[in-house]
C-alpha cells in the first residue's frame, strides 16, 4: 500500500490522461472540482466545447484576478471567460443539452464505482447536508460517461467495488474510470483493465480494487507527463 | 399598462406569511440581490423558497434563513464557500430540506409554468430521489415519474425591462430565472434598467410580458460575491 501511495499518479496527471481520450469535435461537461483540471491538458489544436449546467456552452479558462465577472462563472462557482461562438442559456435548455443525449462526454469524480457502472458521488451516508447539484441528471445524459479518481481513499480503502455501498448518484452509467494506477473499462458488468502504469505488476491494481478487475492480453503501460 | 413600481419595499409588499417564493439566480450569478434584502426588511416569515442554492455568507438568501424566515428550502446544491446560514439550522433541524437534482428541479419549475402537471426523467433512477415516485418504462428504459412545482411569488434578476414586463438577462445571470418567470402566479423582476415599450428589440426578448407582474428598477444591482468579499453583513447591525 506505502508503496503505491508513493508511486500514483497526482490528480494532475490523471487529468491528463483523461483529456488525451475526448476527440476532436466534442460537447463535454466537466464535473466540479477535479475534474475541471482536464480542460488544461486539452492537446493542442483538438478543438472541444464545454458545457457548464448553469447555462454557458464554449466557455475558456478563469480571467486574470481582479478581471471577475460574476455574471460569468461554471458549476463550480468559479468565473471563467467566453470564446468567440459561446452561447448562454437557460436552466432548461442546459439540462434538455444534458438529458437529451446532446453531450459527448461527461467526466465526474466518485466515492465510489461499482463494476456493474453504479456511481456514488454525491451523499456519503453518513449525515451532514446532502447535495446533488446536476450529477444525477449528467450521468443519464451523456452519451459517455467517465470518472476521474484516486484508486484508493485517503484512508486506504477500495473505491472500485462490486457494489456501491454509499447512496447511488446512478445505475450502470459509467464506463470508463481513470485512477491513480490506471485506466479501466466497465463492459458485461465487469472491471476490465486497460491500461497500468509501468511499475505496478499485474496483480498489484487488484490488491487495491473491492470487485474482480479481468486483464485480457492488451494490457498497455499508462504513460504520463511529469505535472 | 405599465407594470413599474417605485421601490423595493412597495414591489414585495404583496408577499404575506407562508408562501412558496421562487429566488432566481445560480449561486450570486442572477441572484435578486436587493429584492431579498427587502423581504428581509418586511419580515415575512414561514417561507417556503425554491432557489438552487441555499445562500451564501451573510447576505441575501443566507440572510434570509439566517433570520429564521425559511421553514422549508427546495433545492439542488445546499453547500457554497460560506454556508454556515443553513447548514447551522439544517444540523439543529430548524429548516426543512426537499433536495432536488438540478435538471429535475428546472424542468419541474418549468413544468409548472408550462401547465404540465408531471414528467418523465431517467434523473435518479435507482436511486434515494426516486424513493415512493412512480417509475414507467419507455422504449426498454426506466424513467422516474416528477411532478410540477409551482410557486405564489418569484423574485427574478433581469438586465433590461420595458413596462409591459418584457425582460433581458445578462450572461449566465439567466439559469433559473426565466423559469421561474413561467411558473409563479406573481413574479416581480429587477431589472438594471427599465427601457420605454418598444426600446427592446423583440427578437431579442427572454422572458415575454406575460409571464411577469412587477418590475422595479435596481441601478448597479449588487453581487453576492462582491458582498461576501466585503464581509457584508445583512441587515446591518445598529449599535
Amino acid at each position: 500500500m506505502e508503496r503505491l501511495n508513493e508511486i500514483k499518479l497526482k490528480n494532475a496527471q490523471i487529468a491528463w490522461r483523461a483529456a488525451q481520450d475526448i476527440e476532436e469535435g466534442s460537447y463535454v461537461n466537466l464535473g466540479i472540482g477535479f475534474p475541471e483540471m482536464i480542460a488544461q491538458y486539452q492537446p493542442e489544436g483538438r478543438d472541444v466545447i464545454y458545457h457548464t449546467e448553469n447555462g454557458i456552452l464554449g466557455f475558456g479558462g478563469a480571467p486574470t484576478k481582479g478581471q471577475e465577472d460574476w455574471d460569468l462563472i461554471n458549476a463550480g462557482k468559479k468565473a471563467v471567460t467566453i470564446k468567440p461562438g459561446s452561447a448562454f442559456f437557460h436552466h432548461a435548455d442546459s439540462f434538455a443539452m444534458v438529458r437529451g443525449g446532446h453531450l459527448d462526454l461527461a467526466v465526474l469524480g466518485a466515492y465510489q464505482v461499482a463494476e456493474n457502472g453504479d456511481l456514488a458521488n454525491w451523499s456519503t451516508g453518513k449525515g451532514g447536508v446532502p447535495a446533488v447539484g446536476g450529477a444525477m441528471d449528467l450521468v443519464h445524459g451523456a452519451k459517455r460517461v467517465a470518472v476521474v479518481t484516486d484508486h484508493i481513499t485517503k484512508d486506504g480503502k477500495a473505491k472500485l467495488l462490486n457494489r456501491c455501498t454509499m447512496p447511488l448518484t446512478g445505475v450502470e452509467c459509467v464506463t470508463r474510470v481513470y485512477t491513480s494506477l490506471a485506466v479501466i473499462d466497465i463492459k458485461d458488468k465487469q472491471f476490465l483493465l486497460r491500461e497500468k502504469l509501468a511499475t505496478v505488476s499485474f496483480d498489484e491494481p487488484q490488491t487495491v480494487t473491492g470487485a474482480k478487475l479481468s486483464t485480457g492480453k492488451h494490457v498497455i503501460d499508462l504513460s504520463v507527463p511529469d505535472l | 399598462m405599465d407594470k413599474t413600481v417605485d421601490n423595493l419595499a412597495a414591489a414585495v409588499s404583496l408577499i404575506d406569511d407562508g408562501s412558496t417564493v421562487m429566488i432566481g439566480g445560480f449561486g450570486g450569478s442572477g441572484a435578486p440581490i436587493e429584492l431579498i434584502h427587502a423581504l428581509i426588511d418586511q419580515r415575512t416569515k414561514e417561507l417556503t423558497i425554491v432557489n438552487n442554492n441555499a445562500g451564501n455568507g451573510d447576505v441575501g438568501l443566507a440572510a434570509m434563513i439566517r433570520e429564521g424566515m425559511v421553514t422549508k428550502l427546495i433545492c439542488s446544491f445546499p453547500r457554497s464557500a460560506d454556508p454556515r446560514a443553513f447548514t447551522d439550522l439544517y444540523l439543529a433541524n430548524k429548516i426543512e430540506l426537499e433536495i432536488v437534482p438540478q435538471g429535475t428541479l428546472a424542468e419541474r419549475i418549468r413544468s409548472g409554468g408550462a401547465g404540465i402537471p408531471a414528467f418523465y426523467t431517467p434523473t435518479g433512477f435507482g436511486t434515494e430521489i426516486a424513493n415512493g415516485k412512480p417509475v414507467k418504462e419507455f422504449d426498454g428504459k426506466s424513467y422516474v415519474e416528477e411532478r410540477w412545482l409551482k410557486a405564489d411569488f418569484a423574485l427574478i434578476k433581469a438586465e433590461l425591462g420595458d413596462p409591459l414586463g418584457n425582460l433581458t438577462f445578462r450572461m449566465a445571470a439567466r439559469n433559473f430565472n426565466p423559469l421561474m418567470a413561467m411558473s409563479a402566479h406573481h413574479t416581480i423582476a429587477q431589472v438594471s434598467k427599465v427601457v420605454p415599450v418598444g426600446k427592446i428589440n423583440p427578437e431579442q426578448i427572454v422572458t415575454p410580458g406575460i409571464f411577469v407582474q412587477q418590475i422595479v428598477e435596481v441601478l448597479n444591482p449588487a453581487q453576492e460575491e462582491d458582498l461576501n468579499q466585503c464581509k457584508t453583513y445583512y441587515p446591518e447591525v445598529v449599535n
